[in-house]
């Protein structure tokens, strides 16, 4: 296939999903199975993705396919020279790889909600609504600049609003969306305001012709310390989107939305856009801006694994380790190791998908319970829903043989690595902690639903094994969870296609003084990199990836058994009383089950602070502003009264200009009560007549 | 030019129309309301048709043979008093690119509110007939170039509007009537000054090589027409100039309205009837803005320069306080109002950037507004209709009874949050784009983005209130949109799409007269800072 054959096939399943959108709101009413387009549209935009990766990646592994218009042009303007604006997509391995994960999920998640959301009144809009997520989605991924980027990124946001509301007769569901897009604004603004940078520096979106810039050497505000600025407002955006500290509180939330949503939208493609939008812009990164990702990625993975620990709610156990994951992925690419942030993305969007409709499944055959304390012994009920479960499970946790082991080893490695160069240990030491936690609190989770003798006996009899048209997705989710489709070594995948063939487009463009200095390649690895376009690290950087490798597997081996232990110790075999742990550490236990009091306190500052200023301008408006003028309007009143009188001793002279000031002024609020004012206007149009030999005069 | 007087059509077809209405008996209330719609349509096909014979090239703002579908004639010629001189007067209207998209914009606005006026009961003939004249009225302020011109079809518009509010409004609407009569008229009296002040500070020459004063626009903005000794003349070195152009900008201000200027406006939109709102916020309030950029910028150059911060600074406090009052109320009608402060302010910021992409976000910004909260107002009126009250609170859930309803409604919404491929992103965008690459304007400007947060959360926070939840039983026989309302919402939702979508058309349809604007204003500068007193 030609380059230009892949651009259109990617056009084509960028717009698919759009008209699938279009069709199935407009036709919903009418025609009842109007959903199969939908469904079958997806079909097709997972074709065309899988096409456009095979072709890319091997055929076209090194070319970068851009295809541009010029949207808006408004030519050669007089202060700001130049303002033409171009849209287009681009197709790299990244963006082709993104197309698959986010087609074959896509296309998953809308077989399983098939049979999920049967039933329901507004079951072609929530298809359409479908639709309109996987365009918006697939725009993310393909833009080949940060406008469309913007535009994409916004319109996810309303899908996710629309599809968390999607009940919205429940408050709490109507609630969340709002919570949901109004937190994403947050990091919206901040992303903006990037946006508001790069374009008046650069004076365009397109990534290329700003990282062409930035190679010369051209920096916002020429310094550095902007330039790290700009990539730190562009991250924003990520944290609202990826659901980041401190801005993670509407993922939760996002919870009310139906399961299968939440797997798509909430667990594997969307929140993940924060992440490939760094991955985007990784080369603008300066080394503080990166720090400052690093860390908050860090606290990101450590917050929500701590809360993880007490909730009972599967969804919010799933959401909470959504968060930490991808508190992961952002670390990961704070301390340079890019293409882990990346591969664990991918790992991640097929195992916590698989996740989430396995909790999906369970949840529809429990009648929309979600409270992991009325399960139990569903292991025998729901053989195919248990086992690719666990699987999953073993995956987030990090067991060899699974596809989550090679890239959160990865990451883990990075974060070693990042600290024996630059002596900062701490995101490898949340990276391991974080291991442990991961895996004790999902097993928390596999044991309490699964094992055991069932809580809720009546439930427990009701329950059964999901049709086909959902457990085959979770067959699929927990085949790709294998590693055997990364790598052919489970235990490094540094051989593996996705590594050295895939993800291999990265470059840093700013200057070598603003970057970490193992981010500097030397002059081997610039050669080597020109000729494979793959990573461009110092030899040190290789050297301490290489020595830290076999120590980090060793230690996230024991970090993720001693976690399963635990769990059994404290689920399984019951060995320690839970209850009696969480009433002796019982502050603790609190404050985790109440998620760090998060909600609490956001209502009582930002939340309340805001409503409050609200309320007080808004009486400010009516009595301050408003009096005033209410206020003047009597005293002229008054004092037209007065003049009204005055007026009838002056004698002629004058006549016309006071007759003008006092028919001006009296008349009208002698007047108020009658509304007489038409005869007003025949006044003001003397008046213009009388001003202008009063004007002349002078 | 043109052998077809486009301009002189677009704006008395109306008066016309009116004539006709009123010869019609009271009885024939059908045929009255054809006629207007008529009219109103009619008046959509010259808007389009002066698209299709418009020149995109050519810049106007300050040079006559740049203007387009100009007619220009004698109308008032006084050569009686030789002590006083000539008064010269001229019927001169032409459009350009900031005029262009206004002069669209209130013809299709004027036609949906036509539309919107259909269930009008009360004293039908009386209701078209200044809905009519109101239409000529707004329809000459964007055409006239003859500054007197300009100030009669001004004032012109406030007396339908007036009645308008005041006869067909809601329980005080008396009260919101004179309110916005008298602080309109206010503003009526700073221009009125200025506009005799300059008027006595220009001279043109005739044909016979007479110097006679002139309420010329156009010659207002060339130096080399200035009286020396006249009293605003920029080579007079006083300042009344800059007096003057903050009594002119007040005047503007009022109507646009700027804070602290705007509280006529939540009273005067909650009274009145739904389509007189819709024209209200859709089309007069643009007259302030509009009024600035055709009149202050280009006459007073070099002091738009000196208070550009300023413009910027009101903008910004528009568009945060507008839009923290917005989500202080209760009141549907009352919160539209305010947003539409708030939206205003982004129009502000814009013309204060002073460079192409400002002043075309903030002249698209002028059309976008105007279409969204038409909509907007449209939409509490169909509720308003329904159930007689707008107290947002009492609702909830009404997305059960009227889906087809609560989509169009959500569509409104998130055009007005600036949701990128609705068309109020792309003018919000623009001004920010613009305003952001002024030194002198970007800390404010950053502040100002805070609007996009808070834009979110009042409308977001409404459309919960409203339409999410629970049903509230009271509204169980809600009955969803008839044709009459979608005739109304259909061609509003696909220009807002479209604009958003592909803003190409509009953004040509100004660029010229933007960028003859930004250069007129920067060249102004060295001109300006030559004579005495600067």
């Amino acid at each position: 296939m030609t380059e230009s054959a892949l651009i259109n096939i990617a056009v084509a399943i960028l717009f698919l999903p759009l008209l699938g959108f279009a069709v199935t709101l407009l036709l919903g009413k009418k025609v009842k199975k109007i959903y199969l387009f939908e469904v079958f549209i997806l079909f097709l935009g997972l074709a065309g993705a899988i096409a456009i990766a095979y072709t890319k990646l091997t055929s076209l592994s090194d070319a970068e396919l851009v295809s541009e218009f010029t949207w808006i042009n408004l030519g050669n303007t007089p202060l700001l020279g130049e303002i033409k604006i171009n849209l287009g997509i681009m197709i790299d391995n990244i963006a082709a790889l993104m197309m698959v994960v986010v087609m074959l999920i896509s296309f998953l998640v809308h077989l399983f909600s098939i049979e999920y959301m049967r039933g329901d009144p507004r079951y072609n809009r929530y298809f359409a609504y479908l639709g309109l997520f996987t365009f918006s989605m697939s725009g993310i991924v393909l833009t080949h600049n940060i406008l469309m980027m913007y535009i994409f990124w916004e319109l996810v946001g309303v899908s996710s609003y629309l599809l968390i509301g999607f009940w919205f007769e429940k408050k709490s569901a109507a609630d969340a969306g709002k919570k949901a897009f109004i937190v994403n604004r947050i990091g919206d603004v901040g992303m903006f305001l990037g946006i508001l940078m790069l374009f008046t520096t650069y004076h365009t979106f397109t990534f290329d012709e700003i990282f062409a810039q930035i190679s010369q050497g051209v920096l916002p505000f020429n310094s550095g310390f902007w330039m790290s600025v700009t990539g730190i407002l562009i991250f924003c955006g990520a944290i609202g989107k990826s659901a980041q500290f401190p801005l993670h509180v509407w993922l939760p939330d996002a919870m009310e939305g139906p399961t299968p949503v939440s797997a798509l939208i909430h667990a594997a493609t969307m929140v993940a856009a924060g992440v490939y939008l760094v991955v985007r812009v990784f080369g603008i990164m300066t080394a503080d801006a990166l720090v400052f990702i690093a860390t908050i990625g860090a606290l990101s993975a450590l917050i929500p694994a701590t809360i993880a620990l007490t909730q009972n709610d599967i969804k919010k156990v799933l959401a909470y380790s959504t968060i930490s994951q991808l508190g992961y992925m952002i670390m990961s690419l704070g301390v340079g190791a890019f293409q882990f942030a990346f591969f664990h993305l991918i790992t991640h969007a097929f195992f916590k998908a698989g996740l989430f409709l396995g909790s999906g499944s369970v949840i529809h055959a429990m009648h929309h319970e979600q409270d992991i304390r009325q399960m139990g012994g569903l292991r025998k009920k729901m053989p195919i829903t248990y086992y690719t479960f666990l699987l999953f499970s073993l995956a987030i946790s990090g067991i060899p043989l699974t596809s989550g082991f090679l890239s959160k080893d990865g990451i883990l490695a990075g974060s070693f690595a990042f600290g024996t160069l630059t002596g900062n240990q701490f995101f490898a030491i949340v990276g391991f902690f974080v291991a442990l936690l991961t895996a004790f609190y999902m097993f928390r989770m596999v044991i309490i639903t699964f094992h055991g003798e069932p809580r809720n006996k009546e439930k427990y009899e009701h329950a059964h094994e999901s049709k086909a048209v959902m457990t085959v997705p979770l067959i699929i989710l927990a085949v790709l969870s294998i590693f055997i489709w990364y790598t052919p070594n489970p235990f490094n995948p540094d051989q593996g296609w996705i590594l050295s063939k895939g993800i291999n487009t990265h470059e840093q463009y700013i200057p070598e003084e603003t970057r970490y200095d193992f981010l500097v390649p030397g002059e081997a690895a610039v050669v080597e990199g020109e000729e494979t376009g793959s990573v461009m690290y110092s030899e040190s950087y290789e050297e301490a990836m290489h020595s830290v490798h076999v120590p980090t597997m060793i230690l996230s081996l024991l970090m993720a058994g001693l976690g399963i232990l635990l769990a059994f110790v404290f689920y399984q075999w019951k060995k320690v009383n839970v209850d009696r742990l969480a009433e002796k550490y019982k502050p603790l236990y609190n404050f985790s089950l109440n998620k760090w009091y998060f909600d609490e306190l956001y209502d009582k500052t930002a939340v309340s602070g805001t409503i409050g200023l609200s309320r007080f301008l808004g009486k400010f408006d009516s009595k301050v502003i408003d009096g005033i003028v209410n206020g003047s309007a009597s005293v002229t009143k008054g004092f037209s009264t007065f003049i009204g009188k005055f007026d009838n001793i002056v004698v002629d002279g004058f006549v016309n200009f006071a007759a003008y000031l006092s028919g001006f002024v009296g008349l009208i609020f002698r007047r108020f009560q009658t509304g007489k004012v038409q005869t007003y206007l025949v006044f003001v149009l003397l008046s213009v007549v009388i001003l202008l030999f009063i004007f002349n005069s002078f | 030019m043109h052998s077809v007087p486009y301009l002189s059509l677009i704006t008395f077809l109306p008066i016309l129309g009116m004539i006709i209405v009123l010869a019609l008996p009271k009885s024939q209330s059908k045929a009255i309301k054809y006629v207007t719609l008529l009219v109103t349509g009619i008046q959509v096909v010259i808007a389009a048709l002066i698209m299709a014979n418009y020149n995109y090239s050519l810049g106007g703002v300050f040079e006559e043979s740049s203007f387009q579908f100009v007619e220009k004639f004698k109308w008032i010629y006084i050569d009686g008093f030789s002590w006083l001189g000539k008064i010269k007067i001229d019927y001169f209207v032409g459009i350009d690119g900031i005029s262009a998209p206004l002069l669209l914009l209130t013809a299709i606005v004027t036609f949906i509110a036509t539309i919107s006026s259909w269930k009008i009961d009360k004293q039908l003939k009386g209701y078209f007939a200044l809905f009519l004249l109101l239409d000529t009225g707004m329809m000459g302020v964007f055409v006239a170039l003859d500054f007197f011109l300009f100030y009669i079809f001004w004032e012109l518009m406030l007396l339908p509007m007036y009645f308008l509010i005041g006869i067909w409004g809601g329980p005080r609407r008396e009260y919101a009537a004179i309110k916005f009569f008298l602080y309109t008229l206010l503003g009526s009296i700073f221009i009125l000054l200025v506009m005799i002040g300059l008027y006595f500070s220009t001279q043109e020459t005739l044909a016979d090589g007479t110097r006679v004063f002139t309420f010329n626009m156009l010659s207002m903005m060339n130096v080399d027409n200035s009286v020396a000794s006249g009293i605003l003349s920029p080579l007079n070195p006083n300042n009344l100039r800059f007096i003057a152009y903050i009594a002119l900008f007040a005047g503007f201000a009022i109507k646009i309205p700027m804070f602290p200027f705007h509280t006529w406006l939540p009273d005067a939109h909650v009274e009145a009837p739904t389509p007189i709102s819709v024209i209200l916020a859709g089309v007069l309030l643009k007259m302030g803005t509009y009024g600035i950029l055709r009149i202050s910028f280009p006459i007073f150059p070099e002091i738009t320069e000196q208070l550009a911060w300023y413009i910027a600074l009101f903008g910004m406090i528009n568009i945060i306080y507008g839009a923290l009052c917005a989500m202080a109320q209760r009141d549907f009608k009352k919160m539209i109002a305010y947003s539409s402060v708030s939206h205003m302010g982004y129009v502000l910021l814009g013309m204060a950037s002073l460079n192409t992409m400002g002043i075309s976000g903030a002249v698209l910004q002028m059309f976008n507004h105007g279409t969204i909260t038409a909509m907007l107002f449209l939409i509490v009126g169909v509720l308003y209709d329904r159930t007689h009250t707008r107290d947002m609170d009492a609702f909830g859930g009404v997305a059960v009874k009227m889906p087809v309803y609560t989509g169009v409604v959500t569509v409104a919404f998130f055009a007005a949050i600036g949701l990128p491929s609705l068309s109020g992103f792309i003018s919000e965008a623009f001004v920010f784009l613009g305003a952001f690459a002024v030194d002198l304007i970007r800390v404010l400007t950053i502040i100002s983005t805070a609007g996009i947060l808070l834009g979110a959360a009042y409308m977001l926070w409404a459309l919960q209130r409203v339409y999410l939840g629970k049903l509230n039983e009271k509204w169980a026989d809600l009955k969803d949109l008839d044709g009459r309302e979608y005739a109304m919402f259909i061609p509003l939702i696909l220009i807002i799409i479209f604009i958003g979508v592909y803003p190409s058309p509009m953004l040509n349809l100004m660029n010229s007269s933007v960028n003859t604007m930004v250069k007129f204003i920067a060249d102004a500068q060295t001109i300006y800072n030559s004579f005495a007193g600067f």
